[in-house]
C-alpha cells in the first residue's frame, strides 16, 4: 500500500515536470491553427518553420554562435585546467574562485555586467558580442569538467617525459592531452549545449537585430504562440533533452 | 535584416589573440623545461579579467554615479524617497504598484518586498514537495531511484523561456486545462494574468534544484545509522525525526538556497505568465536598463541583487561547507 502511495507521489511529480513539455510536443503536429481544436496529424508546422526567414536566421545565429563559442572555449578552458592544475595552492585557489564566481552568479547579472562593459566600450551590440559572453559563460564549465581527468592523471607522467626528452608541446599533445580526451570532450559538448539554450545572456548582450532562436521564441511569445513557435520549442526541448542526456552520461561514467 | 558584420574591435581583438598565440608559441619554441605549465592558464586569467572582473566593477562604478559620471549615494536614495524623479519616471511608463498590493512607498521597494514573498513562498512550496520524492527516490530498496533523478535533473539545465512557454500553453483562456473544465460543465476560468500563475510558473522551473540536493545528502547516509535506531526500538517516524532528517540537513539548505537564489532573480516569468500586472525585481532591472535606459539606477539595482546573492551563498557555505547541491550534474 505504502508502495503504490509513494510511486504515485513520484509520477505525479514526474508528470508535473514533463505534461507541459509533452503537450506543447503534441500541440505541435495539431493540422489547425487554432489550438482550440484537434485537427489531425501534421507536420505543416514544422514545414512552415523553414519558410519563415526570421527562424531559419536565429537557427543560424544559434548554431554558428553554439559552434564558435564551443570551439573558443574548449580551447581556452583546456589550456586553463591545465595551468591551474599545475599552479601552486594560492593561486590556484584564487584562479578556482574566479572560475567559480560567473557559475554562482545570477544570469541576469552576467548579462547586464557585460551589456555594461558594451555600452561603456561603446561597442556595438550583436552577433559578435553574443559570441564573447557565450565563450564567457562556457569556459567555466569546460574547466570543471577537464579538472577532475587531470587529478585522476599521473602526476609525474609530464615531467618524465620532460625528462626523457619531450619538449613541453610535445609532452602535451602525446602526454597529457590524450589522459584528459574525454574531460575535453564532454566539456565541449557541454558547451555547445549550454549555448543553444542560453536565453538571457543573449538577451542583453545581442541587438534586436540578431536573434537566437531562445530571443526569438520569447519576443514572439509575447505577441501570443503561434503554431510555429509551438513547433521551434518542441523542437528545441527533444533537441536538448538528448544533449543533455548524453552529457549526464559521460560525466556519471568514471563513478560507476 | 541579419546583421553579421564583423565590427573594428572584432579585427584588433582577432589580431591581439593571434599575436598572444604566437608570443605563448615562441615560448615554447625555447624548449625551456622549467618553465611552467601554469602558463597556459594565462589566456584564460586575461579573458576573464576583461569579461567578469571588468563588467562586475563597472556595475559598481555605475552604481555609485549620476549620468555625469559624478560619484552620488542618488541610485540607493531611491529606495525610500518615492518623489525621486526616477521613480515618478517608472510611473509615468505605466507601471501600477498597487497591483502588487503596494504602497509600501515607492515602486523599487514595493518589488523587491515582493519578490521576497514570492522566492519565499515558491522555496516553501518547493520544499514541501521536493522533500517527499527526494525521500523516496533515496530509498534503497527502490531500484529505479538513480535512474528517475537523471528525469528531475535534465529540466534544470534547460532555459526557463522554453518550459514557461509550455505553461502558458496549457493555462491560456483557450488552453488545455479550460478545455478539460469546460468539458467537464464547468466555466471557463482564468488562469494567466495573477500572481498564483507566476508562482506556480516558479515552482516548475526550480522544483529539481530543490529535489537533486536533498536527494544527495540521503543517499549517501549509512543504512547503518537507520538500522541501528530501529534496533535500538525506535518506530520510523522517530528514526526519521532523530535520525535520517537531521543528516539531511545540510542538503536541505543547499536546496533552499538553489532555490531561493534563482527565484529572487526571476524574470520574465511574471511578464509572460503574469501578463505584465506584477513584476519582480529581475523585471525591474531590465526595464530600468533597456526601457528606461537608466544605467545607474540600473546598476544600483542589480548591486542590490548581487549582495542579497552573496548574502545567501555565504550561509549556505557556512551550514554546507561541503557544497552538497555545488555538483549539479
Amino acid at each position: 500500500m505504502m508502495k503504490v502511495l509513494k510511486r504515485s507521489y513520484l509520477a505525479l511529480i514526474l508528470a508535473f515536470l514533463y505534461l507541459p513539455i509533452v503537450v506543447l510536443v503534441i500541440q505541435s503536429f495539431n493540422a489547425g491553427s487554432s489550438r482550440a481544436v484537434w485537427e489531425g496529424f501534421s507536420l505543416r508546422w514544422y514545414g512552415e518553420l523553414f519558410r519563415n526567414k526570421n527562424i531559419m536566421d536565429a537557427l543560424y545565429v544559434t548554431v554558428s554562435i553554439a559552434i564558435l563559442a564551443a570551439f573558443f572555449s574548449t580551447i581556452l578552458g583546456s589550456l586553463a585546467a591545465i595551468g591551474i592544475h599545475a599552479m601552486k595552492k594560492r593561486p590556484q585557489a584564487f584562479m578556482m574562485t574566479l572560475t567559480n564566481l560567473p557559475m554562482t552568479m545570477p544570469d541576469i547579472v552576467t548579462g547586464i555586467s557585460l551589456m555594461l562593459l558594451f555600452i561603456f566600450t561603446k561597442v556595438q551590440r550583436g552577433y559578435w558580442t553574443m559570441l564573447l559572453a557565450h565563450i564567457t559563460f562556457n569556459t567555466p564549465y569546460v574547466i570543471l569538467s577537464v579538472m577532475p581527468k587531470l587529478k585522476q592523471m599521473n602526476s609525474h607522467a609530464y615531467e618524465a617525459a620532460l625528462d626523457l626528452g619531450a619538449t613541453p608541446v610535445y609532452a602535451l599533445f602525446h602526454v597529457i592531452l590524450p589522459e584528459i580526451k574525454p574531460g575535453i570532450i564532454t566539456g565541449a559538448l557541454m558547451a555547445f549545449t549550454l549555448s543553444l539554450d542560453d536565453f538571457t545572456v543573449s538577451y542583453f548582450t545581442t541587438s534586436p537585430l540578431v536573434q537566437n532562436l531562445s530571443t526569438l521564441i520569447y519576443s514572439e511569445a509575447r505577441r501570443g504562440i503561434k503554431p510555429t513557435m509551438n513547433a521551434l520549442s518542441a523542437l528545441m526541448f527533444i533537441l536538448l533533452l538528448v544533449l543533455l542526456l548524453i552529457v549526464n552520461r559521460r560525466t556519471k561514467e568514471p563513478q560507476a | 535584416m541579419l546583421d553579421l558584420k564583423m565590427p573594428v574591435w572584432g579585427t584588433w581583438l582577432m589580431a591581439l589573440g593571434f599575436i598572444a598565440f604566437i608570443a605563448l608559441l615562441v615560448l615554447y619554441i625555447r624548449r625551456h623545461k622549467g618553465m611552467s605549465r601554469s602558463l597556459f592558464a594565462s589566456p584564460y586569467t586575461l579573458w576573464m579579467i576583461i569579461f567578469t572582473v571588468l563588467p562586475i566593477i563597472l556595475i559598481a562604478y555605475y552604481a555609485f554615479t549620476d549620468a555625469n559620471g559624478k560619484f552620488t549615494f542618488d541610485n540607493f536614495v531611491t529606495f525610500w524617497d518615492s518623489n525621486h524623479t526616477m521613480n515618478k519616471q517608472l510611473i509615468e511608463m505605466g507601471f501600477d504598484p498597487a497591483e502588487m498590493g503596494g504602497g509600501r512607498g515607492t515602486v523599487n521597494l514595493d518589488t523587491l518586498v515582493y519578490s521576497l514573498w514570492m522566492a519565499f513562498l515558491c522555496t516553501l512550496i518547493c520544499l514541501l514537495l521536493g522533500y517527499p520524492a527526494a525521500a523516496i527516490m533515496a530509498d534503497r530498496q527502490f531500484k529505479l531511484g538513480a535512474t528517475l533523478v537523471v528525469l528531475f535533473i535534465i529540466p534544470m539545465w534547460m532555459n526557463f523561456i522554453l518550459r514557461t512557454i509550455a505553461w502558458m500553453t496549457l493555462l491560456e483562456d483557450n488552453g488545455l486545462i479550460n478545455k478539460l473544465l469546460i468539458w467537464l460543465g464547468f466555466e471557463r476560468v482564468q488562469l494567466m494574468y495573477n500572481s498564483n500563475a507566476v508562482q506556480l510558473g516558479m515552482v516548475y522551473n526550480f522544483l529539481p534544484f530543490m529535489v537533486f540536493p536533498i536527494y544527495n545528502a540521503l543517499a549517501k547516509q549509512d543504512v547503518k545509522l537507520f538500522e541501528a535506531s530501529m534496533d535500538l526500538g525506535a518506530n520510523r517516524w522517530l528514526t526519521f525525526w532523530k535520525v535520517t532528517f537531521p543528516l539531511s540537513l545540510p542538503g536541505v539548505v543547499s536546496g533552499i538556497t538553489m532555490v531561493f537564489m534563482p527565484a529572487v532573480t526571476t524574470f520574465f516569468i511574471p511578464r509572460m505568465l503574469g501578463g505584465g500586472n506584477t513584476e519582480m525585481f529581475g523585471d525591474l532591472i531590465e526595464r530600468t536598463f533597456l526601457t528606461a535606459n537608466n544605467w545607474n539606477l540600473g546598476s544600483a539595482l542589480s548591486l542590490i541583487m548581487m549582495v542579497l546573492i552573496l548574502l545567501s551563498l555565504g550561509l549556505l557555505r557556512k551550514v554546507d561547507p561541503d557544497g552538497e547541491g555545488g555538483s549539479m550534474l
